[in-house]
């Protein structure tokens, strides 16, 4: 049996003028592995406790909350890893709906605007589009991203200009059609992210690198549309 | 959810895909809102769930988390060990091994459990070995399963063995549908009278395709065909359809006295202490080996908890994204899930694909039922009426619409 303390950004809009941090003190079993089993423990004390979750095993990114000033997975955080008293805080720079719930309507809206889908209009093969495996490779550390938005919540550009700069999330699935064969809109992929604003935004500060639960890395992808913007312009 | 504010969506068509019931397992593969809502909804309108006694223990979830290792692992080459290292897939399995299907290979690392042969400190798990695969193949082919040994096992699967034990996966059975992912009633002398504007697709629903168990895949082969077949279906049947039947004025009451009665509660359990026992039971006395003992028991607990259900009290009353309210209202539609598995299990008197009880068990050249299955008697699709609980069978079709029909053959490899 172990007490631990939690520090947790509380908002109800219909109750609270202003949000407000609610200490907590739990006694945990010992079996709890992973920040979300505290999270529910907690939840068993107080229901009123608002919080997104599904997989539990870091694959849907429900659950992406600033923990201890980082943003990251509730469920794939060890309990061991954090030391002392726990802060619980929404990802920053999203509106809060409540509690540890963000909208997160303008994340989405920069992944849509880079159009992710293969996009190919030649003649449909009678089964797949074939792919070597060196073509496949290129895929790898793109693919996986599960949209937590841990990444673009964490990058103070996208905080001074979500409407304006894509992020490191919907930049890293524009590279991940750039770069894969199949796809056949390379050229307008790069016309779609050619203004000030789009890319451009991005100065390698690599909150985004630092904080993925997925350890992918969106500054290197972004790097290499720079690279392709560069390369067609001279 | 967002805003808790009501609405009444009136459709010429609904589909449901609203998934399996998972949850109503303690060990479970599945995440946390695989609550059986599709299924919960469909009971409570009269509609009959089908087949929901055949649940798919898939063989390698991590023991205590319940997080799936794939069976590709076992398709690259990993191999299950006892506690005495031997493969012993090898003696249930001569041909197929590792590979026999997953009820099968279910029952036999239970079987290796009960007679002492399990690992770990309570010996209540046996162990899934990759370290033979080499670890370029592992980070190249099975990356995620590295990541799941690290971080919920905090096992290196290059280097060791991660421990794994039978959980809950996939529910065969649910809302029946056509091919056209139609839901299927009885009524007018017919089992499968189609009900217009109503659909059913994957997890949730039962054509049925997997029978009384699901090979690996299958599930997204489900998803794929049936899932564009209820779409050209429904696109078909909007055009054809001129106007929407009229919405009668109490369309809502029901569900108005749902959330009602749990908004003006000031006393009463918490849902997840209802939630947790339901789970418990289940897995208990529905789980990879049933015995009509434990059965019985089950079906007279999960009647007792179902009492419960009704007086669960709800502490949050807010509006704005009520997570407390969803997990209450959750909890009906897993006692339905639950009580359909339960009664349909208990009343099953054989053997059948990942339905197995003991005391119906015979050997294989059985001249009445091999290995347990009575084709005289129980070929057929049970269905489970939420309304007084009671079971009501179907024939299952044997005739394909434009191949041979393949007879039932005993199971054997």
């Amino acid at each position: 049996m172990e007490k631990r303390t939690f520090h947790i950004y509380r908002y109800d809009p219909d109750k609270d003028a202003k949000p407000y941090m609610q200490t907590v003190e739990i006694e945990l079993e010992g079996n709890e592995r992973m920040l979300l089993d505290a999270l529910m423990k907690l939840k068993a004390v107080d229901p009123t406790i608002a919080y997104r979750r599904s997989c539990r095993e870091g694959v849907c990114g429900s659950d992406a909350m600033n923990i201890n000033g980082k943003n990251g997975l509730a469920c794939l955080t060890n309990l061991r890893t954090l030391k002392g008293a726990i802060t619980l805080k929404p990802l920053p720079g999203l509106p809060v709906i409540r509690d540890l719930i963000v909208d997160m309507t303008q994340f989405f809206k920069q992944y849509h605007s880079i159009k992710p889908y293969l996009v190919n209009d030649s003649i449909k093969p009678e089964k797949e589009r074939l792919q070597s495996p060196e073509e496949r490779e290129e895929l790898n550390g793109l693919y996986e991203c599960i949209l937590c938005a841990s990444c673009s919540t964490s990058c103070p550009s996208f905080w001074w200009n979500p409407d304006k700069f894509v992020g490191p999330a919907g930049l890293l699935q524009a590279y991940r059609f750039i770069a894969d064969s199949r796809d056949q809109a390379t050229a307008e992929r790069l016309d779609n992210l050619e203004d000030p604003y789009r890319l451009f935004r991005c100065h390698t500060i690599m909150n985004c690198v630092d904080v993925c639960p997925k350890g992918l890395n969106p500054t290197v992808a972004i790097g290499k549309i720079k690279e392709l913007l560069v390369r067609r312009a001279v | 959810m967002e805003t808790g504010d009501l609405h009444v969506l009136h459709a010429k068509t609904v589909l449901l895909a609203t998934g399996g019931a998972g949850r109503i397992y303690q060990a479970s593969t599945n995440a946390f809102i695989n609550t059986g809502d599709g299924l919960g909804m469909a009971a409570r309108a009269g509609i009959p769930l089908e087949d929901m006694e055949f649940w798919q223990f898939h063989p390698t979830g991590v023991a205590g988390a319940g997080v799936l290792l794939t069976e590709g692992c076992r398709g690259e080459g990993a191999i299950l060990l006892n506690s005495n290292g031997e493969r012993f897939m090898e003696r249930y399995a001569p041909t197929l091994k590792d590979l026999a299907p997953r009820d099968f290979v279910s029952r036999s690392m239970d079987q290796e459990i009960k007679e002492g042969r399990g690992c770990g400190p309570n010996k209540d798990y046996v162990l899934l070995k990759l370290d033979h695969l080499g670890a370029e193949t592992i980070h190249k082919r099975l990356p995620s399963v590295y990541e799941i040994g690290v971080n919920f096992a905090n096992v290196d699967i290059t280097r060791e063995p991660i421990p794994v034990v039978p959980t809950i996966h996939y529910q065969m059975g649910g809302i029946p549908t056509n091919i056209n992912g139609q839901v299927v009633i009885q009524k007018n002398g017919s089992d499968n009278e189609a009900l217009n504007g109503l659909y059913a697709v994957g997890e949730c629903s039962c054509v049925s395709v997997h029978g009384a168990n699901r090979l690996g895949t299958n599930s997204l082969l489900d998803l794929l065909v049936f899932g564009k077949a209820a779409g050209n279906h429904i696109v078909e049947f909007a055009s054809k359809t001129k106007s929407h039947k009229p919405l009668p004025a109490d369309a809502a009451e029901r569900s108005l006295e749902r959330l009602n009665r749990l908004d003006s509660t000031t006393s009463g359990e918490y849902a997840q202490d209802v939630a947790n026992d339901i789970r418990a039971s289940m897995q208990k006395h529905a789980g990879v080996f049933r015995t009509q003992l434990a059965m019985d028991e089950g079906v007279r607990q999960i009647a007792a908890i179902r009492e419960r259900v009704g007086a669960i009290e709800l502490k949050d009353k807010s509006r704005v994204f009520n997570t407390a309210r969803i997990e209450a209202l959750e909890v009906e539609n897993l006692i339905e899930a639950a009580q359909a598995t339960i009664v349909s299990a208990a009343a099953r008197r054989e053997c059948r694909g990942a339905h197995t009880v003991s005391d119906y068990e015979r050997p294989a050249d059985d001249a009445v039922a091999p290995l347990g299955r009575d084709d005289a008697n129980w070929l057929k699709h049970s269905l489970w009426y939420s309304e007084g609980s009671r079971l009501a069978y179907k024939p299952v079709k044997l005739k394909p619409l434009s191949v041979e029909s393949v007879p039932p053959k005993v199971r054997t490899f």
